[in-house]
Formats: structure tokens, C-alpha cells, sequence
């Protein structure tokens, strides 16, 4: 609204940032060896798990302990494609062991990738909407929201160390070595599934963008800050909660899809409550309902991770306890969050004649993330 | 012509405590009909069986000549064709000005359209609305950062982009200052052309200034109803609306009496 002189300037001052990042993205595999370009690949999956949550929690208010589970859905429906693919027709090593003498019926179709990928979308998506539909219709927000969500990954997480010859259980399924015909141990292989990453990755913040500037978007906002207001105003909040929650359902899919194939294995671990609460600090650091910081904390809170857990290997864990409890306390708006209220700011304080209104994150009020943990 | 609301014997109570008692009213298109009463009469409580938030235990609510709401969501409800102003300005805060008038200008449209652009028409109409609720300077601005007045405007600006065909309205200028009060007086004679509008109000000089027909409300049930003035000399009315405010201050003052014993100077008084 505020230049509509210039179209080009808008949209260079709007996509610069993310057509200059994408570009050093594009370009990395030149410069990091290949195990730094395959941690790279590794956090970049979860960056997009963290645009998901930032959408259901940051703009929606949310807080869903559970994309751990979509995440883990994506990765296992990905990897029983990619297991059968390496297995070349054999039955997987693991139901050898557990005397299984042939195929179980729901891991036939996975022998074909567009059924893996279809399922690695749709999968997410209908758990979190029948899922969503119910908890929203019955009205149940915020904490009870989020013991429901936190409840359900458990429970998978668990059964799926109990069906052990349906799903290898607390080893979860190893020893993938393919994909689409290609060995995941060449590093051309790895660069090509690095460079899909980062394409998919820019494709959903392009997306997620959109939605948050839509009218679908303010009111998804608009439903965190009165819902009631929401539905007098002549909406559902229950379709849009569920909408917005089966979308984030979708990226977190499609985050542990691209996630298996990067690192070969994929275990119950990697969807259990912890990994969920992982995903939490991630948008808490980076700072929530900007979508940028979504990526940006998951690229800081997991490189930070490996630096100092290479270094610390024993205390790394308490240095990320202090910085989840240091952006709660200290930067309730996250990095980015805080950033644009800096030069926000600046800004004004640099022209304050035709200074624009102080652009700032849509999370009002700066005691609410502390506010919201606490509860 | 039939009528556009009527509310036939609806009964409310919570926890056994009646709140609505056999409420029984209609009202004609077009009209702007005030409702009053002491605290307690259940004005609030029928604005809310009306909009859909409580569910009456017996009775319905007819809308437009034949559409039953009492058992539809708030938000059918608010589709068919009632809008309503709530007691204290709800509006987003976090949304600016233009963006909270953008959430309220599709409510009719289904999910999907509201991830394309807004129509050329609805973009008029947007503009047009900013400019009837004299915020087109402040379009930009955070709403949470609004005055109070401003915050009012806002939400009445809401409620006019979806051209509701009974619009109610709980207390519109409560906490006004005079200024903003006069301001929100010519807004709603703006919004009550073309339409029905119900009001519930407790500033009297307010009802006084636009109120053609008064209902009062007393104990659930309709007490009394006719113009104004009538209304006004109804012995029934000054019984439970005066009255009551005549027994407590009579009770205050049979306490000075005890303690000062100057009975006839204390009532003198007042």
C-alpha cells in the first residue's frame, strides 16, 4: 500500500531477502563438503516442519505439540518406499527376523512411489483434519489443545515400537540405500536430493507467504486474537483452525519425506514428544508468526546444536535449555521478530516526517510467548 | 409483510435461575426499536439467544418471515442476516484497520475464495466504508492502537460492509466521551436506513434522542411497550425502573436516619 509508485521497488524490497538467500542455498554445494551440505539438507527438512508450526501456532495461535507425528508419518510412508525400492523385491530385513514370510497387505502399495509420495501428503493431512475438526468443533483451545496433540504422537510413537514386524520397531527402518534407482551413497544423489529441498522448501514459504497475506490469513489471525469476534463476524473458526492445522499437518509430511532419504534411517525416536517440543523452540527463537523466523530458528537452533554438541557432547543439551529459556525471557519476539522492531525503530527515528507505520510482528504484546509457556 | 424478527415464548435459565420468562416479541421490517430495563432483565441473554450464542429451552426465534435460527451456529446465523454490535468494541488488534474491514467483507464466501484476492467490487466497497466511518487516514494503523471512539467506529464499519438485514446492538455508546457519543449517534442514523435495528441501551438521553418505540424489559418478559413518552409515564415502569432505585436510596437513608435522626431534612434532600 505504501509505495505503489514503484512496483518494482516494492517487490525487490518484499522477495530481495528471499531471492538473495535462495540463490546462496542454490549455490552451496559448490562451497560445504558433502557432510556439511548434508547437514545443511537435514535442517533445511526441518525448516519446513517450522513454517507449518509457525502457521498453526504463530498465526493461529495454536500450539500443537504433535508435528513430530506428521513428521513421522511423512519419513515412514517415505521410507517403506524406500526400503522395498532398496530391498530390490526382497522382504525388508526386519520382518525376516520377526518370522514374517511375506509382505503385509498395507505395505504392498508403497512399492510404488507416486502411492508413497501421494500418502506422504495426504496421510498428515487427514489425521490433522479429522483430528482438528473434532478438538475445534468441541471448542478445546490452548493447553488441552496441545496435551491432545502431544498425547496422539505418543501413542503412535509407541505403538510403532510395539508392531515390530509391521514397523522395525525401536530401530525403526534402516539400511535404506536408494532412490528412484539411484544409491543414496553417491554424492551426486545427495546433492540432487539437497538441491529438492531447497526448491521445495522456497515453493512452501512462497506458499505459506500468500496464505498469510490472504484474507484466509487475517482471519486465521484473527481468530488467535477473539474468536468469538470471529464467528459473529459470520465464519467457522472450526474450518478455518482445521484447514490451517491440516496444512501445517502437510508440511511437517513432507519435511520427514525429504528428512529419510538425507539420512538414511528413520526411527520412532524422530517422532516422539521430545522431538516435538524440538520443533517448539525452533519458531520460539526464530520468532513466531513471521515465517522467516521459522527457518531462521531452525537453522540457528540446529547448527548451534552440532557446533556445540561436537564440541560439548555431554552438556549440549544445557546450552539449549538456556537459549529456549533466553529467547523466552529476553526476546519474546525471536530473532527475527526482534530484528524488524530494531529497524522498525531506526527507520522511524530517520525520517519521522513520512515515517510508515511501525511494521511490526503481528504477535501483540511482548510478555505473551512467556505468558503462554508459563501456562 | 411479514415480520423480520419474532420471538415467540422463549424460556432461558441457568442453573434453575430464570432468565428469559416466556419472552414474547416481533418486530416489523425496517423499524428501530429500543430495549430498556433494570440490570438483570435479560437483555443481554436475549441478544444472545437471537445471535445464537445460548440456545433457548423452549420457544424459537424466527428470522425474515420464516427461517428458524434457534438452533443454527453463530456464524449461519450472521450469514442469513443478522449482525451485532457487541457492549465493548471487539476488533482485531493485532490487524490493521484495512485488514480487520477485509476479514469482515467475505463472510459469505466459501473457504477456498478466501485465499484469492478480494473482487474489484468488494475493494470499492472497502474504500467506500472507510471513508463513511471517517478512518481512511488511520487505514494503516494497527487497530489495537485506535481510541476508543475510533475502536467503535471500526467495529460499526465491520458490521456495515456486510449489509446485515437486522442489525443489534448491545450498549453503543457506552464509555463515550459527549464528542464521540454524537459522532456514533449520526453513524448509527446512517446504518439504521434500509434497515431493521435493534438497541439496547441505558443511556436514557440517548433513547430519548432516537427512540420511536421502547420496549422494557423486566424479569424476562416484556413489561411494557409504546412510544416513547408513554413508556415514560407507565406507573409500571417507574414502579421496577425508578422504583427500585427510590427503595435503595430510601434504604441508605433510613441508615443516616439511625445515625443522624433528621429524617425529614434527609428526605428533603433529595
Amino acid at each position: 500500500m505504501t509505495s505503489q509508485k514503484n512496483p518494482f521497488r516494492t517487490f525487490l524490497t518484499d522477495w530481495g531477502p528471499f531471492i538473495i538467500w535462495g540463490v546462496i542455498l542454490l549455490l552451496a554445494p559448490m562451497v560445504l563438503s558433502e557432510f556439511r551440505l548434508n547437514l545443511l539438507g537435514k535442517f533445511l527438512t526441518f525448516a519446513i516442519v517450522a513454517i507449518g508450526l509457525d502457521l498453526i501456532w504463530g498465526y493461529g495461535g495454536m500450539l500443537s505439540l504433535g508435528q513430530g507425528l506428521f513428521f513421522g508419518m511423512g519419513a515412514y510412508f517415505f521410507a517403506m518406499y524406500l526400503k522395498l525400492e532398496s530391498g530390490g523385491g526382497r522382504l525388508p530385513d526386519f520382518m525376516v527376523w520377526s518370522g514374517m514370510k511375506e509382505l503385509p497387505s498395507i505395505w504392498q502399495p508403497f512399492a510404488s512411489p507416486v502411492f508413497a509420495i501421494m500418502m506422504v501428503l495426504i496421510g498428515p493431512m487427514v489425521i490433522a483434519a479429522i483430528l482438528g475438526f473434532f478438538v475445534f468443533r468441541s471448542r478445546i483451545q490452548g493447553v488441552y489443545f496441545s496435551i491432545i496433540t502431544q498425547a496422539l504422537t505418543l501413542i503412535v510413537s509407541i505403538s510403532l515400537i510395539g508392531q515390530q514386524p509391521y514397523t522395525g520397531g525401536t530401530n525403526g527402518i534402516t539400511n535404506l540405500s536408494t532412490i528412484f534407482g539411484h544409491s543414496l551413497a553417491d554424492p551426486q544423489t545427495q546433492v540432487a536430493l539437497y538441491l529438492s529441498t531447497v526448491i521445495i522448501l522456497g515453493i512452501i514459504y512462497i506458499l505459506a507467504r500468500l496464505l498469510t497475506r490472504s484474507r484466509f490469513g487475517r482471519l486465521l489471525v484473527a481468530t488467535r486474537d477473539d474468536e468469538a469476534r470471529v464467528r459473529f463476524l459470520g465464519y467457522s473458526p472450526v474450518t478455518i483452525k482445521t484447514t490451517t492445522f491440516a496444512i501445517s499437518a502437510v508440511c511437517a509430511g513432507i519435511g520427514g519425506a525429504l528428512f529419510v532419504p538425507q539420512v538414511g534411517i528413520i526411527s520412532p525416536a524422530a517422532l516422539d514428544v521430545v522431538p516435538s517440543i524440538m520443533m517448539v523452540i525452533w519458531v520460539a527463537v526464530g520468532g513466531r508468526a513471521t515465517l522467516v523466523g521459522a527457518v531462521v530458528g531452525a537453522l540457528l537452533v540446529n547448527a548451534g546444536q552440532s557446533a556445540v554438541s561436537e564440541q560439548f557432547p555431554n552438556i549440549w543439551q544445557y546450552f539449549l535449555g538456556a537459549l529456549f529459556i533466553g529467547a523466552v525471557l529476553l526476546f519474546p519476539q525471536g530473532v527475527v521478530g526482534s530484528y524488524r522492531m530494531a529497524f522498525a525503530r531506526w527507520r522511524a527515528r530517520g525520517h519521522s516526517a513520512d515515517a510508515p507505520e511501525v511494521e511490526e510482528s503481528p504477535v501483540a504484546g511482548s510478555g505473551r510467548l512467556a505468558q503462554e509457556v508459563v501456562e | 409483510m411479514s415480520n423480520i424478527l419474532e420471538v415467540r415464548k422463549v424460556t432461558v435459565s441457568f442453573d434453575g435461575f430464570t432468565v428469559l420468562n416466556n419472552l414474547d416479541f416481533s418486530m416489523e421490517r425496517g423499524e428501530l426499536r429500543f430495549f430498556i430495563g433494570p440490570n438483570g432483565a435479560g437483555k443481554t441473554t436475549m441478544l444472545d439467544i437471537i445471535t445464537g450464542k445460548t440456545k433457548p429451552q423452549a420457544g424459537e426465534v424466527i428470522f425474515d418471515g420464516d427461517k428458524n435460527v434457534s438452533h443454527l451456529g453463530e456464524h449461519r446465523i450472521v450469514q442469513l442476516g443478522i449482525g451485532r454490535k457487541f457492549q465493548t468494541p471487539s476488533i482485531f488488534g493485532s490487524l490493521t484497520v484495512f485488514e480487520n474491514l477485509e476479514a469482515a467483507i467475505g463472510f459469505r464466501d466459501y473457504t477456498h475464495q478466501l485465499f484469492g484476492p478480494m473482487s474489484g467490487e468488494e475493494r470499492d466497497l472497502l474504500h467506500e466504508t472507510l471513508e463513511e466511518i471517517g478512518l481512511q487516514n488511520r487505514a494503516q494503523v494497527r487497530a489495537g492502537l485506535l481510541s476508543h471512539g475510533e475502536k467503535q467506529w471500526l467495529e460499526i464499519g465491520m458490521l456495515l460492509i456486510q449489509k446485515p438485514k437486522l442489525l443489534l446492538l448491545d450498549e453503543p455508546v457506552a464509555g463515550m466521551t459527549r464528542r464521540e457519543r454524537d459522532r456514533t449517534g449520526e453513524l448509527l442514523l446512517d446504518i439504521i436506513k434500509n434497515r431493521s435495528v435493534l438497541v439496547v441501551e441505558h443511556d436514557m438521553e440517548f433513547v430519548r434522542k432516537f427512540a420511536k418505540t421502547v420496549t422494557v424489559l423486566h424479569m424476562g418478559n416484556v413489561l411494557c411497550e409504546g412510544p416513547m413518552d408513554e413508556v415514560q409515564n407507565n406507573p409500571q415502569v417507574i414502579e421496577v425502573y425508578l422504583g427500585k432505585a427510590h427503595d435503595e436510596v430510601r434504604q441508605v437513608r433510613k441508615k443516616q436516619v439511625v445515625v443522624r435522626r433528621t429524617a425529614p431534612q434527609a428526605a428533603a434532600v433529595h
